[in-house]
């Protein structure tokens, strides 16, 4: 240990660390070790093992934070930050991870494309999740962002064999490629402002400066609008429902939950942040943003026949409410932000699960008439997929309710009564699309006769996700204190 | 136990029901005798409360409190009182009867079918009795989702429009009034520093007019969509023929007097001023003897059996916001008693329905005629529900409506009068109903055969048909346990009421002498 690496920056850094060194580790085991299908088996524990490591690594985080009392441990000069906030959003990348990577297992031998480098990619995205959660200096973000990013492409391109895949990666690489330039600028703008990364002096730099100054306008536009494409907030969000239809399933759901929960850690550390005192100028702008994500995300789910794609337009329009948190800016609001994505990755994941599990060898599985009559079928999974479903509409007692009170009751306690009375209709509307699903589910009549393909690993993912989401509706104070930052 | 008596009350059927999901599928008929025990467990249970409940306090009774979730201040809260205490007895027997009707009705899907009519059993128990604002809205909410599964999948041919429409209507009403209920919580947490949803808590709020006004019609779109009102009842008629039978007597005997109840456990203490205000009540009243009259001429134009009872709960229930906004004793006590009685009537009238379509399968009015030759004992009954429904002296109807008209009257007399042109056109729809199924010569020879009332039958009725002639006969009972709480609701939004009341009837006895 040096004075440009202490026991502190080892500490922090353990998890990441963890993650790339299994996320290389796998690609090398899977040509030395594992090179027989037959013992792909032992690659996925391994990767498990992995995760248990990272999970170890941010349990003594927590321990140290609650134990020394401290709100955060500095690392690197200032670069990385460990606090509660990174903390949860690292537990929820944990948990994404770990359930995709179980789930994955089966899903691959179906589409026949099962090969080690897709475990590696998980990780090493999860990696780049990680810098995002801690990271509090410009470069770290960027380059925790491209690591995240440039796994993802290539995952969603997984399925080499198939046209639609390739068009997503395609798409998201280019479109993705594109943000990250404009977002690029938008940082080296602050840079120049400033004359620093640290998160914290740009905050103390621009606070120090007129809001309305042309280049922090400038910088603050293009940094938004690349976080924006990131959480595919209308109008940034044309990406989304390509690329969640293209990509694998599986893909699909770390893409929803995981990258859409690191990219808000990332948005809200820059909003929260160094451009909390330009409140008054991005608040009007993410009013309408979070406005038109509703309205599009809603409304285009309405008519879509492919169940990816409307949980793609649903996730748009989550991604709005997500915003209204942000935007209602007070306490309560930003704790709503927090419970929201909580609640947001267990529905959202269990959702997708089912999804997965619709996947058979002769049977893409993602049309919603492929629901049709699964209650009769498997009424298990009909009645999670129910449950799962009411959450994400936000019915009590489920936990989307208890997500969509609190940015409710934001709204009202910082007087955007409109905006209260808008998100709260869309409620209303969102429900007719998610019980599209319900009705295929319970009215229908089972069209096919093959059974889902299931395994243990989707059978505990969807039992923990259903228990969570349940658990969170009907007894949310302990998961309340998680969202407290 | 005992003093956890509405626990047990409101988890009964929830316990059937997660008892009934262990019974495998295939046995049916097992299942059908356990929901049965199961619901009449239910009502048996909430005949228990008849001989706790003290009449001579208008105060929340047995109530229960416990901490669901502090940090939010969400309160498991239960408590009855009179409104409540008749409410509750009418949705356990009205649920009890929707079951034992259901035996021969549904033979596809049986075990998910007798679930979801449990489990909305607790949800609207759980509605009458919460005595937390939050609380009342989870129940309020949970009872939608068994309610589109009745219509959606045990429904007739529009089910699935008839169930979505249903769902999107109560649950757009629903989010905008939990706007409404989170304004009256964060008016709380800033007038006294901490949050609640208990009823009590808020009614210690102080607010301005015009605050009061706008929660007031947030709350209103909820209740107004469930009664349902005007302008929102279109879903009504949809749900109510599409609707297996039990669904039907269920949403019209228990489901509408949810919005009813709203306004009068929440809409009336909680905003006092807003409820007296001058426009409010005018637009309410006028929305209610709108809903009285078109739902009134509406039941004369159906060529439906089952769409006319349907209109002719628009038409009731219209009777009962009246009352609700005569804002006097009469006319809020008739409108409590009103609403018990279209429970009773109104479910008469649609297992009526219900018996005949098993029959038939067809709730054309056309296909019947001379019905009375054929099934005497069925055209007595439906006699007695008609003249129930109508308001013949001596049965329920008559009460409730004569009640809410003193009260309209007293309030204001046009009212009244238009009102009344509604008891005449409810006459004419029912009789006119009655003269083309069950009188004359049977015109239709596939009518011929039909059987008559079963013992089943027959058991589903008597019940009703007892309880309309014990109101009717001897209502001082209802009257006593409605008083002290009306009294108080009357009290909260009209301070002076009963002074100026004892006042003038004493100037009165002065002059007099």
């Amino acid at each position: 240990m040096s004075q440009f690496y202490t026991s502190t920056d080892h500490f922090v850094l353990i998890p990441a660390i963890m993650l790339a060194l299994f996320g290389c580790a796998v690609l090398l085991f899977d040509f030395w070790l594992f090179p027989n299908p037959k013992h792909r088996k032992g690659l996925l524990v391994f990767v498990v093992l992995g995760l248990v490591f990272t999970g170890i690594g941010l349990g003594r985080q927590y321990v140290y934070l609650q134990e020394s009392g401290t709100r955060e441990i500095i690392a690197f000069h200032g670069a990385l930050t460990v606090d509660n906030f990174s903390l949860f959003f690292n537990a929820i990348f944990l948990i994404s991870a770990l359930v995709v990577a179980i789930v994955s297992y089966r899903y691959l031998e179906i589409e026949g494309e099962h090969h080690g480098e897709y475990y590696g990619l998980i990780l090493l995205a999860q990696c780049g999740m990680y810098f995002l959660a801690c990271g509090t200096d410009l470069v770290t973000l960027f380059v925790g962002l491209e690591l995240m990013a440039l796994s993802f492409y290539i995952l969603v391109g997984f399925l080499r064999g198939e046209k639609r895949s390739n068009e997503a990666a395609m798409k998201y690489l280019l479109l993705g490629a594109f943000s990250s330039g404009v977002l690029a600028y938008g940082f080296s703008l602050l840079y120049g402002i400033s004359g620093s990364t640290d998160l914290r002096s740009v905050g103390a730099v621009i606070a120090a400066r007129n809001p309305w100054d042309p280049i922090v306008l400038l910088a603050l536009t293009t940094t938004a609008v690349g976080l924006l494409f990131k959480v595919s907030a209308v109008p940034f969000h044309m990406w989304a429902p390509d690329v969640y239809e293209g990509a694998p399933t599986t893909v699909t759901a770390y893409l929803s939950v995981g990258s859409k929960a690191a990219s808000f850690a990332f948005l809200l550390r820059i909003f929260l942040g160094p451009m909390a005192t330009l409140r008054e100028v991005w608040e009007p702008v993410l009013i309408a943003i979070a406005v038109l994500s509703l309205t599009v995300g809603n409304l285009a789910a309405i008519s879509q026949s492919n169940i990816k794609r409307l949980l793609a337009y649903s996730s748009i329009s989550h991604a709005g409410y997500i915003l209204l948190g942000l935007i209602a800016g007070n306490q309560t609001g930003i704790m709503g932000v927090g419970v929201y994505i909580l609640v947001y990755t267990f529905m959202t994941l269990g959702a997708f699960l089912v999804i997965v599990a619709l996947r058979r060898h002769e049977l893409m599985g993602e049309d919603i008439d492929d629901l049709s009559g699964l209650m009769h079928k498997s009424p298990g999974y009909a009645v999670l997929m129910l449950i799962f479903l009411l959450s994400l509409a936000g019915i009590p007692p489920t936990a989307g309710f208890i997500g969509k009170y609190f940015i409710f009751l934001a709204l009202i306690e910082t007087g955007h009564y409109v905006l209260a009375v808008v998100a709260t209709l869309y409620v209303a509307v969102s429900l007719y699309y998610y019980f599209r699903l319900v009705r295929s589910m319970f009215v229908g009549d089972p069209t096919v006769e093959a059974p889902l393909a299931t395994s243990y690993g989707l059978r505990l993912a969807l039992a923990v996700t259903g228990a969570l989401t349940v658990a969170i509706g009907v007894y949310p104070e302990p998961f309340l204190w998680l969202a407290r930052w | 136990m005992s003093e956890h008596l509405l626990s047990l009350v409101l988890l009964t059927p929830l316990a059937g029901m997660l008892l009934l999901l262990l019974i495998p599928s295939s046995k049916t008929t097992l299942i059908k005798i356990w929901a049965n025990v199961s619901a009449f467990a239910g009502f048996a249970v909430s005949l228990l409360l008849l001989t706790r409940f003290d009449r001579t306090s208008g105060d929340f009774q047995m109530v229960e409190r416990a901490d669901w979730i502090p940090a939010i201040g969400l309160k498991y809260a239960l408590g009855i009182d009179g409104i409540s205490l008749l409410l509750v007895l009418l949705t356990t027997l009205m649920g009890f009867l929707a079951v034992l009707s259901s035996w021969n009705a549904v033979e596809d899907r049986v075990k998910s079918y007798y679930a979801m009519l449990l489990l909305q059993q607790t949800g609207m128990i759980g509605v009458f009795l919460a005595l937390d604002f939050l609380l009342f809205y989870v129940f309020w909410e949970i009872v939608l989702v068994p309610m589109y599964f009745i219509i959606g999948v045990w429904g007739g041919h529009r089910k699935l429009y008839a169930a979505i429409k249903f769902f999107l209507y109560t649950m757009a009403g629903s989010v905008l009034m939990l706007l409404g209920i989170l304004t009256l919580y964060f008016q709380h947490y800033q007038q006294f520093g901490f949050y609640t949803f208990e009823i009590s808590g808020l009614m210690k709020l102080s607010l301005p007019l015009g605050l009061q006004q706008w929660v007031f019609w947030s709350l209103f779109i909820g209740f107004a969509i469930k009664v349902p009102m005007f302008p929102f009842h279109t879903w009504l008629p949809d749900a109510h023929v599409e609707a297996p039978t039990a669904g039907s007597v269920i949403l019209a005997a228990v489901l509408l007097k949810m919005g009813t109840y709203g306004f009068i456990r929440f809409s009336l203490p909680l905003l006092p001023d807003a409820s007296v205000d001058g426009v409010i009540v005018q637009v309410l009243a006028g929305l209610s003897i709108i809903a009285i009259l078109y739902g009134a001429l509406a039941s004369l134009m159906q060529q439906d059996w089952k769409k006319l009872v349907a209109y002719s709960s628009v038409s009731h229930l219209g009777f009962c916001t009246l009352g609700i906004f005569a804002l006097n004793p009469n006319g809020i006590a008739g409108s409590i008693i009103q609403q018990i009685n279209h429970g009773i009537s109104t479910g008469m009238l649609f297992l009526i329905v219900g018996v005949i379509y098993e029959r038939r399968h067809t709730r054309e009015i056309g296909e019947y005629g001379g019905l009375a030759h054929v099934m005497p004992n069925y055209a007595k009954v439906f006699a007695f529900a008609m003249f129930s429904s109508a308001g013949l002296p001596l049965l329920n109807g008559f009460v409730g409506e004569f009640t809410i008209l003193q009260g309209a009257f007293e309030a204001n007399r046009i009212w009244a009068a238009f009102a009344v042109v509604g008891i005449i056109l409810g006459a004419a729809y029912l009789l006119w109903l009655y003269q083309r199924t069950m009188l004359g010569q049977v015109t239709n020879a596939k009518n011929l055969g039909l059987p008559d009332l079963s013992v089943r039958e027959w058991a589903v009725f008597l019940p009703l048909i007892a309880w309309a002639l014990w109101i009717g006969v001897y209502p001082k009972p209802y009257f006593d346990v409605l008083d002290k709480p009306v009294t108080r609701i009357v009290e909260r939004v009209r301070p002076g009421y009963f002074e100026a009341l004892t006042q003038s009837s004493a100037a009165v006895a002065g002059d007099v002498r």
